[in-house]
């Protein structure tokens, strides 16, 4: 029964790109092609696109992906957790709330350190 | 009872019938299923687009499409007729197979996402037990698509749009995965149909409405939509990541979106408002249909009606919003369902439902107070009062001397 309900994901994973590939092959037979130099240019304002266009980017967003990361590991930990909940002990309730404070605690050490800020 | 159900039956019995060995029976009933199901969903994203069109002149004191059939219901479909023709651009230098993949994929995943949600009590596409981890994974691939998109366009703008979709991607996860949480912890389970079977006496929004509250403004910014579009913030970066796209590729995107607002709102209904549950429904599962769709109808007419009356925040302010506001506190409001849930294990039904929803008031009025005491930090400058251009009337009014001459 578990192979039934996952093979049909599978199946809906094959078939749903499906239906954009379509709509994407219609207009590739009926649209007109007609492409010239500068149609083709890199829209920028009217302007010609100075330098490359992968830049630099702020680190900023990079740090928001590693403490992102900190909590998504957590979540993963957290799911049996809640679903078991109510088959628990009172003592792995409090367990889990104190797993989270230390979280909390992690987040505020982040927000303390000045992380959080947008410079 | 069930004509869709009689359907399907009578086809299993056909192709039976017909020698087919059962796995295979199981692969065609499958097959016809899924392809029934995108086609309705396609429909549904294009009727979207006239929803849409029709509620955002609504709230802008407009008429909205009323020239091409009655009310301009045919309008979405001259439009596609228009994207079908239109000539597709793909500048030089773009990346080729993530500037192809991305707008199926933020179309495709969408659809997916429908793998899952239990339409009515007999209807249910898949029934995995681990039905809101594959929410929150497909919507996460749908969010890839636009980055794909953003990163292979070879336009500054466009990266610059991905990388916003990026940081509101990953910080508005975390508080929406922990919302998610707690209907998992009430109904002890994360299959999307015993989430909504198990609030046949009470859909969950009324005990936790602020894990709902916290699911539907994470939602929104997942979705992109104002007040969080910063990723295509027309008057910051042009059109964000889908600068670069024309014809029907563009299309691809504005329907996965507008899907996709549909979908949170379908989701929304199944965790948080009882999914198909309705009166009548055990008798006639069809109507089950009927009221998911009613349900998620009116979340995607909350979200829209969210987009278009708030104007859209900073980058900064969004990303402190987030981690400095809702982040702290979803968690807190797992600690506290969590505790109650355990301690009112045994309690009476009214008992039950009333310490749940006065944790979550208190916790969300705990919150606003700190907050604003957190924000309430004096101005000290003000701007000086502005000379009045006229003097006032009382005030002798000079006569302008003569210049004298002629």
């Amino acid at each position: 029964m578990v192979e039934q309900q996952w093979l049909y994901i599978g199946v809906f994973l094959i078939i749903a790109p499906v239906f954009p590939m379509l709509a994407l092959l219609v207009p590739r037979l009926i649209a007109p092609k007609k492409p010239n130099a500068i149609k083709l240019q890199t829209y920028e304002c009217g302007m010609e696109t100075v330098g490359d266009s992968w830049v630099q980017f702020k680190v900023q967003y990079y740090i928001y992906g590693l403490v992102f990361l900190v909590f998504d590991v957590e979540i993963v930990f957290l799911y049996p957790w809640a679903v078991a909940l109510n088959i628990l002990p009172l003592f792995a309730v409090v367990e889990g709330i104190i797993f989270i404070m230390i979280l909390v605690g992690g987040l505020f050490y982040a927000w303390r350190k000045g992380v959080l800020e947008w410079y | 009872m069930d004509p869709l159900l009689s359907i399907a039956n009578w086809f299993e019995g056909v192709l039976v019938g017909w020698g087919l060995a059962p796995w295979a029976v199981n692969l065609i009933l499958s097959v016809v299923g899924i392809v029934l199901l995108c086609t309705v969903m396609l429909v549904i994203a294009i009727w979207c687009v006239w929803v849409e069109r029709k509620v955002v002149a609504r709230f802008q004191d407009r008429l909205g499409p009323n020239r091409i059939g009655p009310f301009g219901l045919i309008q979405p479909f001259a439009d596609i007729i228009k994207l079908l023709i239109k000539e597709d651009i793909a500048p030089k230098g773009i990346d080729k197979v993530p500037y192809n993949i991305a707008p199926i994929l933020a179309l495709a995943t969408v659809l997916t996402l429908w793998a899952i949600i239990p339409l009515s009590p007999s209807i249910l596409g898949s029934d995995i037990n681990v039905g809101v981890l594959f929410i929150v994974g497909i919507g996460a691939i749908s969010t890839l698509g636009l980055i794909m998109a953003g990163w292979a366009c070879n336009n500054k703008y466009a990266l610059l749009g991905a990388l916003r979709e990026v940081a509101t991607m990953i910080s508005y996860e975390v508080p929406m995965v922990i919302a998610l949480m707690i209907p998992v912890i009430l109904a002890s389970s994360m299959g999307i149909n015993k989430i909504v079977e198990s609030q046949s006496s009470y859909a969950y929004i009324f005990i936790v409405p602020l894990a709902a509250l916290i699911f539907l403004v994470s939602s929104q910014a997942e979705l992109g939509r104002a007040p969080f579009d910063l990723s295509e913030a027309e008057s910051e970066i042009v059109a964000g990541f889908h600068i670069e796209y024309s014809g029907m590729k563009f299309g691809m995107f504005y329907a996965g979106e507008l899907l996709h607002a549909f979908t949170v709102g379908a989701i929304f209904s199944s965790l948080f408002l009882g999914g198909w549950s309705g009166p009548f429904v055990d008798r006639v599962p069809v109507l089950g249909i009927f009221y998911l769709f009613i349900k998620s109808l009116f979340i995607y007419w909350v979200i829209m009606w969210i987009k278009y009356t708030l104007p859209r925040l900073r980058i900064d302010h969004m990303l402190s919003f987030n981690w400095k506001f809702l982040t702290p506190l979803s968690l807190a409001l797992l600690m506290v369902v969590a505790l109650l849930n355990k301690l009112l294990q045994n309690a009476d039904t009214w008992v039950y439902v009333l310490g749940m929803l006065a944790g979550n008031i208190l916790v969300g009025w705990v919150a606003i107070l700190l907050s604003r005491r957190q924000v309430k930090t004096p101005r000290k400058e003000f701007a000086a009062d502005r000379p009045v251009a006229r003097p006032p009337e009382s005030a002798p009014v000079t006569p302008i001397p003569d210049p004298g001459g002629d």
